[in-house]
């Protein structure tokens, strides 16, 4: 097993370096300017030097782990995943009940669907100017922008599942003796779980798009705020570390929650492998 | 023997574009406690509509069904249902499924433990008790849907093509399994097939249904012991005269099929 796994990572490592040697020969040639693009050596020592503590180590100022976590990077990691999070929560809250009511109550659904036609491809950054008058600076307006990213995935895909539970499953609990609300908790709620975590996975997906935007309206620390900022001093090396910094944030949450995903639907059928 | 289901004058008519289409036309029959019944037809004959009005799915147009005292107006555990496509809960292990009737009735955790131990063990699937429906044959899958019925203590079972999507040998290891199960427990079973040799095999009686309108066509007991030989004379002799009947009803299924296509 282990030699296939090996063979993948060389053959998925193959463009990455050879992409990083030609984009190195490019600048130790000098064909490009450093401001426009800075080589990868120099943009792996910003990226350093971005994760690092700014100070040295003082014994006297506290614990060596509240000093080791003292970088820029991280404090402007644990800044926008603390946005991404709340903005996910607010607009995930929120979407759940009314997907669930939506799917499972024609009438509700007639009230509420034409609405959402209407409002759902409002990009979240349309509401940037109306989110800095309501909420003004700092978290809330930024939370206020992931919660309107995250919460249509989750209402789509929550009232699509709602809505394609298989018949057989409910006269099968029907018939077993269920009531309409043990139907709804243990039949319903559990058939459409794909499709609500489908939603939520897009759901994140877009938070994370969204909390870089945000972040370089509203707010002063975070991985978007960064990378406009570096821009302000020219440091491209610096912009570059920020972008890595964010598409690897990207892939991890990806990939946690597509582990969690495998987990909770262990029972279906479209996850055997 | 007492009459357990009575089937009383049920007409079942569906609206279709451009008209209707009876499904079933004056059905009588009186069903015996402990009676084996197989209804037999094709496609189209109305069989399933039967059964799904006595299991309360779908209420007879006119006349009624009773089941013990009571006149059938919604599904209920007093008639277990096992379907063609299993209809297990695909998130619920083995045993889960097994549980859900009894916990939904409110039965105290010990029984329904104790329940679902005796069930595992009467179908031979205590080794597959944690796990998924998905990671179960065809064969598996059905026995966990009979154990899901059986745990609910239904005097009725209602079977819907029950093996009809299994292999052969599978079947008949179920069908035997079945008529187990059906002896041990005393059940009132109405099976559906449109297989004429399961309905021979399984059956103390076999109702023949007509293609639309769904009458009664033949209504015949079956007297040969159990366990019964299809090689033998007796049941080639019935299999040939089910045959006989079956085929008629499937000719005119098909007629109407092509008159339909060349009316479109």
């Amino acid at each position: 097993m282990k030699k296939p796994k090996l063979k993948a990572v060389a053959e998925g490592a193959a463009v990455p370096v050879l992409l990083l040697a030609l984009w190195q020969f490019v600048c130790s040639m000098g064909w490009v300017n450093e401001h426009v693009l800075p080589s990868p050596g120099a943009v792996a020592v910003r990226w350093w030097q971005y994760l690092a503590p700014l100070e040295p180590y003082d014994p006297a100022s506290g614990s060596w782990l509240a000093w080791a976590v003292s970088g820029e990077l991280i404090i402007d990691s644990i800044g926008s995943l603390y946005r991404v999070l709340m903005g996910f929560l607010v607009g995930g809250v929120l979407a759940l009940p009314l997907g669930l009511l939506m799917g499972a109550k024609p009438a509700v659904y007639r009230w509420f669907d034409p609405m959402i036609q209407v409002l759902r491809p409002i990009p979240p950054i349309a509401y940037i100017p109306l989110s800095i008058l309501w909420f003004g600076l700092g978290n809330p307006p930024a939370i206020f922008l992931i919660a309107i990213g995250a919460f249509f995935p989750v209402l789509v895909n929550t009232i699509a599942g709602v809505r394609h539970v298989d018949g057989i499953y409910l006269r099968a609990a029907r018939n077993l003796g269920a009531s309409q609300s043990t139907i709804f908790r243990r039949v319903i709620l559990p058939a459409a779980t794909p499709y609500i975590l489908s939603g939520v996975r897009i759901g994140i997906g877009t938070a994370f798009i969204v909390v870089i935007v945000a972040e370089m309206i509203a707010v002063s620390n975070g991985l978007g705020f960064r990378i406009l900022e570096a821009r302000e001093y020219f440091w491209s090396d610096k912009i570059i570390a920020g972008m890595l910094t964010i598409g690897l944030w990207g892939l991890a949450i990806d990939v946690g929650v597509s582990r969690l995903n495998n987990h909770l639907l262990r029972w279906h059928r479209g996850l055997e492998h | 023997m007492n009459a357990l289901i009575e089937v009383n004058g049920v007409n079942k008519v569906f609206p279709v574009p451009g008209g209707q289409v009876v499904a079933l036309q004056d059905i009588n029959l009186t069903i015996n406690q402990g009676e084996f019944v197989c209804l037999l037809g094709p496609s189209g004959c109305g069989k399933s509509t039967l059964l799904n009005a006595v299991a309360g799915f779908a209420p007879p147009s006119s006349g009624n069904i009773t089941v013990g005292a009571n006149i059938v107006t919604a599904p209920g555990p007093d008639r277990g249902m096992v379907f063609q496509e299993y209809a297990l809960f695909p998130w619920m292990t083995v045993a889960q499924n097994i549980a859900f009737g009894l916990e939904i009735k409110g039965a105290p955790r010990a029984q329904i433990d104790a329940t679902v131990e005796k069930l595992l063990s009467m179908l031979g699937m205590t080794e597959f008790r944690g796990r998924f429906p998905k990671d179960l044959s065809g064969g598996m899958r059905q026995r966990v849907a009979i154990a899901r019925v059986l745990a609910l203590d239904s005097p009725v079972l209602l079977m819907d093509e029950p093996f009809g999507a299994l292999d052969a040998l599978t079947r008949r290891s179920l069908q035997d399994e079945l008529l187990r199960i059906w002896q041990e427990l005393g059940k009132t079973v109405i099976f559906v097939t449109h297989s004429i040799e399961e309905s021979i095999y399984l059956a103390d009686r076999i109702v023949v249904l007509t293609y639309r309108p769904g009458t009664v066509k033949r209504d015949i007991h079956v007297d040969m012991p159990r366990p019964r030989d299809s090689g033998s004379a007796a049941f080639n002799d019935l299999k040939r005269e089910l045959g006989r009947l079956v085929m008629e009803e499937q000719q005119r299924h098909e007629a109407a099929e092509r008159a339909g296509l060349t009316t479109d």
